[in-house]
């Protein structure tokens, strides 16, 4: 099949950047999106283009690195699906793609569809993790955490920070991915310890790196390639109020 | 303070403030509903109210500041959000958010508006003092409530002013009551779509509730 | 020159705790002194950094993704090893170090496995403290699970991906270290050379991707843990970025490099379909711990698998190993898949795939089952092949996976250049010619956790900190070294894309450099990949400029070195005349058609030393002794 693409050219990140059209030839629907996009590329490398960066890693869903807004939908039309995973056989002959990178003043853009989003980084830097330290920790059975609670944390913690989220809220806000974190680890025995002092600095840290507040639209769900709950941000608020109840300054 | 600092804080804000709102939207609902048993009912009720000032005025007091807060983090977290968006996406499709969400601010701005005219016409009665209450006493000397909501709604442009801001009202409840339920962390992936379609529910009994009273007297059923 | 792998005397069981008493310290006030670059953020380099920064060194930590959390650890599906025995089945710290010893086709160094398998228990501990929600029974219990053709559940697991967990826990350990101020994050920075003052390593010249800028990062000893080479097939399980550039470089700064013909080809990974194929992706080889393998009995079978009757399936792993049969270790159940396709009885339009049937299991246990087990990765067979396995059995074809060569390390993990330190994938030292299921995980975070902060204190403690800068002339001349090479890169202006020329030199490194090796195909591939080397630096053609992000450029610096890399490979290949685990040589099997391994000349670690550009490279032996397993042939019949 052959397709149309307009696709997002920005040579640097404070160039003016804008939408090129490109033909997309001889596609193949057992293709993934990334490998329609590295078939343009070779075209484009051949008649001494530029090709279009973008950024990709592992290819199988995992690592979160691919991050394109196809058609205003983060990650494509498909459900729980990065761009990696989504294959040509989801569109048609003749069908018009809009390729352009996440949006948000946290993300500025490094070039093309590549953005920076060591914001999502330095939110985890704030309090995304239990201080442990290297051994000296009791035997992994010692303490039992109810498989409900184990269930419930890894739901949380399969996020794979690929920032999807923020690309689709309308305000640009972290806050899913945030909860994701804060919701992963206060639900663990583990984690309740520094729970009070998490939520607060890593919602700070949001703040901070320029992304929006939720406002409830749940947009972030929705487009989330591991279908990442909000009930999580619902856990977040919870963890909030709780936080704010205890002693000023016990954080 | 860190709470008004945070992100969360402020929405927490947000919530209690909008939800005491809710709550007087709630009873000023209910106590108009005696605007079907006829002027008599109405007009005590306004009496009654009228009679204990401290209570009153402590309420009114309490409601500004709701309204206040509420009005000022809506503004600003809106300012907040819309500026940690950059540029706009050339194609944009919105998979779950609704236009009630996404209006939020729209229809929170036009309620506003609407409420600082409904006290001036109905509360102080200072823009159509020809019919204000406070200058008609009824047969028992009380302001004649009831006279003065029924000759204004009798007139189409006031009735649809207030229907129009009735379902602006709707809409923004529509998003609201769910909203903050997520917000005070009340939901959860079982709850949450009975709580939104519970708050859709809620958010049209109240819308209609209120657009009843204009259409009512529009109807000849209240006269 | 004899390799000494300076492994411990006395018994094993105290050989590590002996040594770690022996080993030098470093105080806690001199440790902020000394600087460590570790170059990868997977789980071996993640656990280092945050390890070593906790203890209080300086550490700067390099990867080339935008995020440590991206590292292609983070993709692996199916468990991480630990000889806890909480199922009370006769797991013991020894028998995990026997299966894998055994697993390895007895070409480990006994000192190096024992040692992983005392300190797996320790990971798992570790790993629970920091949050990573391991599966648990409904007692609260941690789950275990057999995988891999082991006889013992021995296996912790996060769903179907334990390597992203594991990996986040090591992220969260390395953020709190970064936010503490003792470890410094380089990502989007790729290491390209390997600085040696004065023979010991002294740091790296790295390329910043985003400006193109190219900086020497001075320190007091590097850790090498930038993962394996298995992408010098092209087509690979690893990730698109995977690379052996760091490794590579180092090597021709006079690191050994330790048998690089050892690589695993994984049994269940997806078939390609076609020529734009980018990569293989892997199903967690759990899968066969109910799917059931097969192919037509009669060659040219056309017809849709699931319309295939029960008589006319060649069960062939059952019929050929009924001792393990589906579960049979991956070098040997890939090698078997390859067969059945060789005869032509392949399924799937290339013919080039075998079934992994779950009929059987549906029925016995219900599809609910089945889908609580595996429900991710039946839909992720889903998205990718359009097909539903619930209703008709997976293709599944071998793919590259893993490589257990890597870089030569002694026990202390430390390469042949004093100072150069090299951890998990990267290095040689614990799986021998293969390595088994859930094995990569442990080790990567074994490495890292838990043995080089005793090792790297032995080498610092007789270090003076600080010892070089980069305005030393090694430095200097490193970066005149890297900019030369990358402006030779963009002006050669041919014709034919680096990706033309990856995909070249992997079909010529599958097909005689595979699975199935012969003298013939080796030699042929020595003279295949020089002539498509000098072609790749002739033709190549690479758009853009030196400054700013140039992704071609990047991949064009690796795809130089796995063009030469792929007949070290391959020479290393051809001079292992003896079959054993991931290294298949035709002409050297069994009657049955088994690897027949040559204990008596070949039990050695093959180590390469790079002698220049246009000379072969020296091979060294490290002999490898075996006091405490009894060597036979690994037999899964």
């Amino acid at each position: 099949m052959n397709l149309t693409l307009y696709v997002w050219r920005q040579s640097g990140p404070d160039e003016p950047g804008r939408l090129e059209q490109y033909e997309a030839w001889e596609i193949t629907p057992d293709m993934s999106f990334l490998e329609m996009l590295d078939v343009v590329n070779e075209g484009l490398i051949k008649s001494g283009k530029e090709p279009i960066a973008f950024d990709h890693d592992c290819r199988e869903g995992i690592c979160g690195m691919c991050s394109q807004v196809i058609n205003g939908v983060p990650h494509g039309p498909q459900k729980k699906t990065t761009v990696c995973q989504l294959h040509m056989r989801h569109f048609k002959d003749g069908d018009t793609l809009y390729i352009e990178p996440w949006r948000s003043r946290a993300f500025p853009v490094i070039k093309d569809l590549i953005v920076d989003r060591s914001a999502l980084d330095r939110i985890i830097q704030a309090g995304g993790y239990i201080s442990v330290h290297t051994g000296g920790v009791p035997d992994a059975d010692a303490v039992l955490i109810p498989k409900a609670d184990a269930d419930t944390a890894m739901d949380a913690a399969e996020c794979i920070g690929c920032g999807a989220c923020v690309a689709a809220c309308p305000n640009g806000s972290a806050m899913l991915f945030t909860a994701a974190k804060v919701a992963h680890l206060a639900t663990l025995p583990q984690g309740r310890v520094e729970a009070a002092r998490r939520v607060c600095v890593m919602t700070e840290a949001m703040l901070k790196e320029g992304f929006g507040s939720c406002s409830n639209h749940y947009e972030c769900q929705a487009v989330c390639p591991k279908g990442i709950s909000v009930q999580f941000i619902a856990k977040l608020n919870r963890e909030f109020i709780k936080a704010s109840f205890k002693k000023a300054g016990s954080y | 303070m860190r709470f008004l600092e945070s992100p969360v804080g402020r929405k927490l804000v947000m919530t209690v403030s909008g939800l005491s709102m809710i709550g007087f939207v709630i009873i000023h609902l209910l106590g108009n509903t005696s605007l079907y048993y006829g002027a008599d009912s109405i007009n005590a009720y306004a009496k009654a109210l009228h009679g204990l000032p401290p209570l009153l005025w402590g309420f009114r007091l309490v409601m500004l500041i709701m309204v206040s807060l509420h009005v000022f983090y809506g503004i600003s977290l809106t300012l907040e959000n819309r500026g940690a968006k950059t540029g706009k996406y050339a194609v944009r499709e919105n998979v779950r958010s609704t236009f009630a969400g996404r209006s939020m601010i729209w229809t929170g701005l036009f309620i506003g508006a609407f409420i600082i005219y409904h006290l001036l016409h109905f509360t102080f009665q200072v823009i159509d003092p020809g019919t204000a209450a406070s200058g008609h006493a009824d047969a028992l000397g009380r302001p004649d409530v009831f006279m003065m909501v029924v000759l204004n709604f009798r007139r189409l442009a006031v009735s649809s002013l207030y229907v129009c801001a009735m379902a602006a009202l709707g809409l923004h409840l529509l998003h609201s009551l769910q909203s903050a339920f997520q917000t005070m962390g009340l939901s959860s992936d079982r709850t949450l779509p009975v709580i939104v379609r519970a708050g859709a529910l809620a958010a049209l009994l109240i819308s209609l509730g209120y657009a009843a009273f204009p259409l009512s007297v529009l109807a000849g059923i209240i006269r | 020159m004899i390799l000494d792998g300076k492994c411990p005397s006395g018994p094993l069981s105290e050989a590590w705790d002996n040594h770690r008493r022996q080993m030098k310290l470093v105080s806690p006030a001199n440790k902020r002194k000394y600087k460590i670059i570790v170059v990868g953020t997977g789980l071996a380099g993640a656990s280092a950094a945050a390890s070593l920064g906790e203890l209080g060194y300086n550490v700067e930590a390099f990867c080339y993704q935008d995020s440590p959390r991206r590292a292609h650890s983070i993709a692996a599906q199916g468990g991480i090893n630990a000889a806890k025995n909480y199922p009370n089945d006769g797991d013991s710290i020894f028998r995990l170090f026997h299966d894998t010893i055994k697993g390895g086709d007895f070409r480990a160094r006994e000192a190096n496995v024992y040692r992983l398998a005392m300190v797996s228990n320790a990971i798992i501990d570790q790993c629970v403290a920091q949050g990573v929600p391991f599966a648990r029974d409904y007692a609260g219990y941690l789950e275990n699970r057999s995988f891999g053709g082991a006889q013992v559940s021995r296996t912790f697991f996060a769903r179907g991906q334990t390597g992203q967990q594991l990996l986040l826990g090591a992220y969260a350990a390395l953020s709190r270290q970064v936010k503490a101020g003792s470890v410094k994050l380089h990502p989007r920075m790729e290491m390209l050379d390997l600085v040696v003052v004065d023979g010991q390593a002294k740091g790296i010249t790295a390329r910043d991707l985003v400006t193109g800028r190219i900086y020497s990062h001075a320190a007091d000893a590097v850790c090498l843990c930038t993962g394996g080479y298995a992408n010098v097939f092209y087509l690979s399980t690893n990730a698109m970025g995977s690379n052996v550039t760091a490794a590579y470089r180092a090597y021709k700064k006079g690191a050994f490099f330790a048998n690089p013909c050892y690589t695993q080809i994984h049994p269940t990974c997806i078939p390609v379909t076609g020529d734009h194929q980018s990569k293989l992706t892997l199903m967690s080889e759990s899968l066969r711990n109910d799917g059931r393998v097969w192919v037509p009995k009669i060659r040219g079978d056309n017809r849709a698998p699931h319309e295939i009757p029960e008589e006319e399936r060649d069960y062939y792993l059952e019929r050929k190993y009924p001792g393990f049969g589906n579960l049979a270790p991956r070098d040997i159940a890939s090698r078997a898949a390859k067969e059945v396709c060789d005869e032509g009885r392949g399924v799937g339009v290339s013919g080039r795939g075998v079934c992994l049937d779950f009929s059987g299991a549906i029925g016995r246990l219900g599809e609910e089952t089945i889908r609580g087990r595996y429900g991710n990765l039946f839909d992720m067979y889903e998205k990718i092949t359009n097909e539903n396995a619930y209703r008709q059995p997976m293709r599944i074809y071998p793919a590259p996976h893993y490589a257990m060569g890597g870089l030569w390390v002694d026990y202390n993990l430390q390469s042949t250049v004093p100072g150069l330190f090299v951890l998990g994938e990267a290095n040689f030292s614990d799986h021998g010619a293969n390595r088994l299921g859930a094995s990569a995980l442990m080790q990567g975070l074994a490495d890292g956790y838990f043995i080089i902060p005793s090792t790297i204190a032995d080498y610092l403690g007789r270090t003076e900190p600080g010892r070089v800068s980069t305005g030393n002339e090694a430095f200097i001349r490193s970066v005149e070294e890297c900019e030369t090479s990358i402006r030779r890169l963009l002006a050669i202006g041919g014709k034919k894309t680096v990706n033309e020329f990856h995909r070249e030199l992997g079909s010529i490194m599958w097909e005689h450099v595979g699975m199935a090796r012969s003298k013939e195909g080796l030699t042929k591939a020595l003279s295949l990949i020089p002539a498509l080397r000098t072609e790749f630096w002739e033709n190549v053609r690479i758009p853009g400029g030196e400054a700013g992000l140039n992704q071609e450029l990047e991949k064009a610096g690796r795809v130089a070195d796995f063009l030469e890399f792929g007949e070290l490979l391959a020479r290393d290949a051809l001079h292992r005349n003896e079959s054993c685990g991931g290294h298949f040589r035709v002409d050297f099997q069994t009657p049955e058609g088994e690897a027949l391994r040559d204990d008596a000349n070949f039990c050695y670690v093959a180590a390469w030393e790079f002698r220049g550009a246009e000379k072969q490279p020296e091979l060294h032996k490290e002999e490898l002794d075996f006091e405490n397993v009894r060597l036979c042939e690994r037999c899964y019949k």
